[in-house]
């Protein structure tokens, strides 16, 4: 099933002169995990908000071409009803957290007192996401009191408290240490597992490489590259688009330009260490 | 003799939150140096600690020698300058050429120097084409070179750049590495917060780790990324090359450079 499709989409902000999206199209398939990359102001935040529908309800502008959501035109939806289809979590977390909620455990819940959700499902639903991202510790705390990986990992909950079925993550870990890192994409392999659509905006292309099915880049707002991650995420021609190669990539085509042995490219430190331990 | 000084510096919050401990560093002039570690790890208290912003509550800051006791944090930050992690902590002017300019401006430098200074700062941090827009119609990450730039233009000794790699492409990680380089080579202290551990691995020869509120190795590159007990310790990570060469059984590998010379 198509998620998502956009057809021959472009969008120019409201005051500004040049289209941000030019003349767009792409397909997002059901229960597959997308990367989308491609340097600073290429458009990734803006297309995140185009497929969410913010663009045009929220941000105005001018919008052609044509954005459906399960097959449905965008614009045919009540907002309330895209909420529980989309979640989008935001580039910075801090913008996420509703600010009205004393407590990490009311935050999970604000989503579904929104749209009326049965009080005793909501408190079933946030027990049931405090145990998934382990929250246990934080769930008494005031949301402003807590670190940035754990109100990122509270952002990203609360936005799964209404089990959307495509996900749109705008740089989730911009803000975090490793560790916490590592902690976030552990929980988009748990949303891959159960067969969410993941859109995933984000910089740290060695992650992209081993957890994305396909890559999208975007340069100067239009779609220059697409495929899966191996047969995008080992072209040099990423880096003319101002984007990243993973280092196993990278080292490998540092080998084929001294013409050494380098068949295939690998993505990940783990693929490259299966080809070279032969 | 070490430009800055930070001699056994601790420091608690009024509520008696320990954020750091027993912290003891020193930096030459012309030295380029990164601190690592995980969130909490108490990177960003011992910057602040260095620029006055927060004052220590046991041991002292000495800035040319001299302690910084009794000195205002106005006084310290024109030689000691920290860029904000968050670069809307910082801005509030209605351009950017305001926004770099602000600081000289208080600090009643000449017309002449002040055009001079803000158009080197916005040159070596890529605005120069951008000096008359609002600082809010520009992303997060150029955003970040505004507050870099409104620093740099102040001339201190010390740069402190917080995080600046966040949120990065390529092409400004690169830039970023060229503005360190830059300010090194002119004998300023370039002391730079980052979670991105290649970036670490090429730009800096001094890596500072700090781990549950202390300093816990003062080394090179290489010495950090081989130092496996130390990283586990700390919550880190190495670099995926050196990932790498240490499954081949390789050590001492830090750049794609050397992966070649290995030959594998």
């Amino acid at each position: 099933m198509d998620m998502v499709t956009l057809n021959h989409v472009s969008y120019q902000y409201p005051l500004e002169s040049g289209e941000v999206i030019r003349d767009l199209s792409l397909t997002l398939e059901a229960g597959r995990v997308y990367g989308l990359i491609g340097a600073n102001e290429s458009g990734k935040t803006t297309l995140c908000n185009i497929i969410r529908g913010f663009i045009p309800a929220l941000y105005k502008g001018k919008l052609t071409g044509e954005v459906r959501v399960k097959g449905r035109p965008v614009e045919e939806y009540a907002d309330g009803e895209l909420a529980t289809i989309i979640g989008y979590s935001f580039q910075n977390p801090f913008t996420q957290i509703s600010g009205v909620k004393d407590t990490v455990y009311e935050e999970l819940a604000y989503g579904m007192e929104n749209i009326g959700v049965p009080r005793e499902k909501m408190v079933e639903r946030v027990d049931e996401l405090v145990r998934i991202f382990h929250l246990e510790e934080l769930v008494r705390k005031n949301p402003f009191e807590l670190s940035g990986g754990q109100k990122q990992r509270v952002a990203l909950a609360s936005m799964l408290a209404l089990d959307p079925e495509l996900v749109i993550l705008d740089e989730p870990t911009s803000q975090l240490d490793p560790q916490s890192t590592d902690d976030i994409f552990e929980i988009i392999q748990l949303l891959k597992q159960q067969g969410k659509t993941i859109l995933l905006v984000e910089h740290k292309i060695d992650l992209v490489a081993a957890y994305c099915d396909d890559i999208l880049l975007l340069h100067q707002g239009k779609l220059v590259m697409q495929g899966s991650a191996q047969q995008v995420l080992t072209d040099p021609k990423v880096l003319d688009y101002g984007g990243q190669l993973p280092q196993a990539a990278l080292y490998f085509l540092a080998r084929r330009a001294q013409g050494q042995p380098a068949d295939r490219i690998p993505l990940t430190v783990q693929q490259a260490y299966e080809i070279l331990k032969k | 003799m070490a430009y800055l000084e930070l001699k056994n510096v601790g420091f608690a919050y009024p509520n008696g939150f320990q954020a750091v401990e027993n912290v003891s560093m020193s930096f030459e002039l012309g030295e380029t140096v990164a601190i690592i570690g995980q969130n909490g790890a108490g990177k960003t208290t011992t910057v602040k600690l260095m620029n006055g912003l927060l004052r220590p509550t046991q041991g002292e800051v000495l800035v040319e020698g001299q302690s910084t006791k009794g000195f205002t944090t106005a006084q310290i930050a024109r030689k000691v300058g920290y860029v904000f992690q968050n670069p809307d902590d910082q801005i509030f002017q209605e351009s950017i050429y305001r926004e770099i300019a602000y600081g000289l401006i208080k600090q009643k430098r000449s017309a002449d120097e002040v055009k001079r200074r803000v158009e080197y700062a916005a040159g070596l941090c890529g605005l120069s084409d951008a000096l008359q827009e609002h600082p809010y119609n520009l992303p997060y990450s150029k955003r970040k070179f505004v507050t870099i730039a409104a620093i740099i233009a102040m001339d201190p000794q010390v740069i402190i750049l917080d995080e600046p790699t966040a949120g990065q492409d390529r092409i400004s990680t690169e830039l970023l590495g060229h503005i360190i380089d830059e300010l090194g080579a002119q004998n300023k202290v370039v002391i730079t917060i980052t979670h991105d551990m290649e970036f670490v691995a090429r730009q800096f020869k001094r890596v500072i780790v700090m781990a549950k509120k202390q300093k816990r190795r003062d080394g090179t590159p290489m010495e950090i990324f081989w130092d496996e007990p130390l990283l586990q310790m700390s919550g880190l990570k190495q670099s995926y090359l050196c990932q790498l060469a240490n499954l081949l059984g390789r050590r001492n590998v830090l750049t794609i450079d050397d992966l070649m010379e290995a030959k594998l």
